[in-house]
């Protein structure tokens, strides 16, 4: 049902339904709410949805405070914009204040494409993973994001959205279960563990086909909550196939690959090799484009597992 | 300024628009509306007032251009390859892999380009940083620098904007390209900035207002702006998003950013004949 349809359009419809159950919702733009799929909640909540102007900073210290008059603000912008540019309002505003803001980021790592460098956050989830009482929830389609929103209204506390803005292909079933805290097993495998969020889940799907071809059965968790990470789910994955490796749409400092080590280098350290941007800033290319030059592909995934693999004993 | 440099620079500032137009529409895709409301003054910048040498694009005590509103790259980059600090040619590679033509303004690519920007605000406090340093090396610079309506919502410009003042930085002539629209809309419904003149007034800055599409207008201003002696100017320019393009200006917000057709570029280029 949700085949081509785009992640904003989701974000929109979702957004209008939860706001017409629940008053405390309110959706604040930085003048991205047409980008972003928002702008049409002004028609029909003119008082709870509203545009703050290119002020995002302003953006996240109103919504605590409207979190601190009982609201649930959601606060919306490109990835860039709700994270790095924001860090300090949200680390004491929102965090240490422990209001109940949530923010959505879109475009994310290098889906900004023709927006170049200065719009790529590579490192929003590192800033935001090292703030405490942070969740930081990724999509991988829109099913997963339709069945994250009202979860993530349930829960009461602070959740960064890191949303592709365009479609994604479908990976999820309608009848999909989501839990906000529990990593979703994509495809079981016993030979090496593929740990992806986002659009790179796509890529370690690809990925494991390849190696099936070969005679190697990969293992894909989708950890589309990469704060608080589902521990048990990356102990036993890892116990299991004994090889890692992580898939990110990020640096590859501060995000998947660093919270999924975290956990493995106390529990379980085996072989783990790490898909994503190598420190470095973005450019402007389209997406398949920098996925290659940066060398995020399936195939680098399938080379980099026969890696870990080889690596194991 | 006289008749013939009045002419000059009207001719310069249509054909300025025809390279955006070809740049923009060539890729397909692009910021068109802030690029072509900021026309007039890059050329009166560009061609007239500047102290600036495109064979020496490193020059000391050269006077600086910082285009605060990022996206408007692309108007630049065709003032910049007008003026012959790069190949014209290259205009054909913005946004393509690996060009130094990027959407959003960047100091390391684009020879010429003195800042780099793109999250917005943070251009006007780089040029206040120049005219600082510029103020204690006594090179008698000048730096220029241009805001859009809209980033003036962001906090940054205001205490970018407090401290120039402050600083007694007379050497900083700033422009508000103010076609008041933003993204999302008319900047008057979104979060009205008015009275603009008198924010900056406030501000403790020299403030003038001209029709920003009048060459002669903008000229005079800065002429008047390079009297003050303690203040920072403010020159804001009174603008049309998407100026001189009638389909373009006719979506009025919408041309922020919008696809523009083969057919669509060739129907603009006749119309800046
Ligand atoms: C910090 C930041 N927030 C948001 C954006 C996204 N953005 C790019 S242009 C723009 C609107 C700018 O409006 P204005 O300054 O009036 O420029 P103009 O109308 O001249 O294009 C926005 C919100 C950005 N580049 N930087
Ligand atoms: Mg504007």
């Amino acid at each position: 049902m949700y085949e081509n349809v785009e992640m904003r359009q989701v974000l929109g419809n979702v957004l209008e339904e939860l706001m017409d159950k629940d008053e405390r919702i309110v959706v604040i733009d930085a003048d991205l709410a047409k980008a972003n799929g928002t702008l049409n909640l002004r028609k029909k909540f003119p008082e709870r949805a509203f545009d703050i102007g290119i002020a995002e900073q302003n953006m996240a210290s109103v919504a605590a405070g409207m979190a601190a008059y009982g609201f649930i603000p959601f606060i919306c912008s490109f990835t860039p914009f709700t994270t790095r540019r924001i860090c300090d309002q949200i680390a004491i505003s929102i965090a240490y204040a422990k209001r109940n803001v949530k923010i959505i980021g879109t475009d994310p790592g290098i889906t900004a494409e023709l927006n170049g460098g200065t719009h790529m956050s590579m490192e929003d989830i590192g800033v935001i993973r090292s703030i405490p009482n942070m969740v930081i929830f990724e999509p991988v389609d829109a099913v997963q994001l339709a069945k994250a929103m009202p979860k993530i209204v349930e829960y009461d506390g602070v959740v960064y959205i890191r949303t592709l803005r365009k479609s994604s292909p479908i990976i999820f079933s309608d009848d999909y279960e989501f839990d906000l805290f529990k990593a979703d097993t994509i495809r079981e495998g016993k030979d090496v563990t593929l740990f992806a969020a986002g659009i790179m889940v796509k890529e370690a799907l690809e990925a494991a086909d390849i190696l099936k071809a070969e005679g190697i059965e990969a293992e894909i968790i989708n950890i589309h909550t990469i704060k608080p990470i589902d521990r048990e789910a990356v102990i036993t994955s890892a116990k299991k196939t004994g090889a890692v490796v992580t898939c990110e749409n990020h640096n590859v400092m501060g995000g998947l690959k660093s919270a999924v080590a975290e956990v493995l280098i106390e529990e379980c350290p085996v072989p783990l090799k790490a898909i994503g941007v190598q420190d470095h800033f973005g450019e402007v290319a389209k997406l398949d484009y920098l996925k290659k030059k940066y060398h995020m592909t399936a195939n680098d995934i399938v080379e980099a597992a026969n890696q870990v693999i080889a690596k194991k004993r | 300024m006289d008749r013939n440099e009045i002419i000059f620079l009207e001719d310069k500032s249509r054909h300025i628009r025809r390279l955006i137009v070809d740049e923009i529409g060539k890729l397909g895709v692009g910021h068109i509306g802030g690029c072509l409301s900021a026309v007039e003054g890059l050329v009166v910048l560009y061609y007239k007032a500047m102290n600036i040498d495109p064979k020496n694009p490193h020059m000391e005590g050269r006077d600086r251009f910082i285009m605060s509103k990022g996206h408007a790259g692309p108007a630049l980059y065709a003032v910049l390859a007008d003026k012959g600090y790069f190949d014209i040619s290259e205009l054909d590679t913005l946004n393509r892999p690996e060009t130094n033509l990027p959407s959003h303004c960047d100091m390391l690519k684009t020879t010429g380009v003195d800042m780099t920007a793109g999250s917005l605000g943070q251009g006007i406090s780089c040029a206040v940083g120049m005219a600082k340093a510029s103020k204690i090396k006594k090179d008698n610079a000048y730096i220029y620098c241009m805001v859009g309506d809209g980033e003036t919502q962001e906090g940054q410009v205001w205490e970018a904007a407090m401290f120039a003042s402050h600083s007694k930085l007379n050497n900083l002539i700033a422009f508000t390209d103010n076609n008041k629209m933003q993204i999302d809309g008319n900047t008057k419904e979104i979060v009205s900035v008015e009275p603009l003149a008198d924010k900056w007034a406030a501000f403790g800055w020299n403030v003038l207002s001209v029709d920003g599409h009048n060459v002669e207008e903008i000229y005079n201003a800065i002429i008047e702006a390079k009297k003050s002696t303690d203040k920072p100017s403010m020159i804001i320019l009174d603008t049309i998003k998407g100026k001189g393009v009638s389909f373009i200006e006719a979506m009025g917000a919408a041309n922020h950013s919008t696809p523009i057709s083969e057919e669509q570029r060739i129907k603009a280029l006749e119309e800046l004949k």
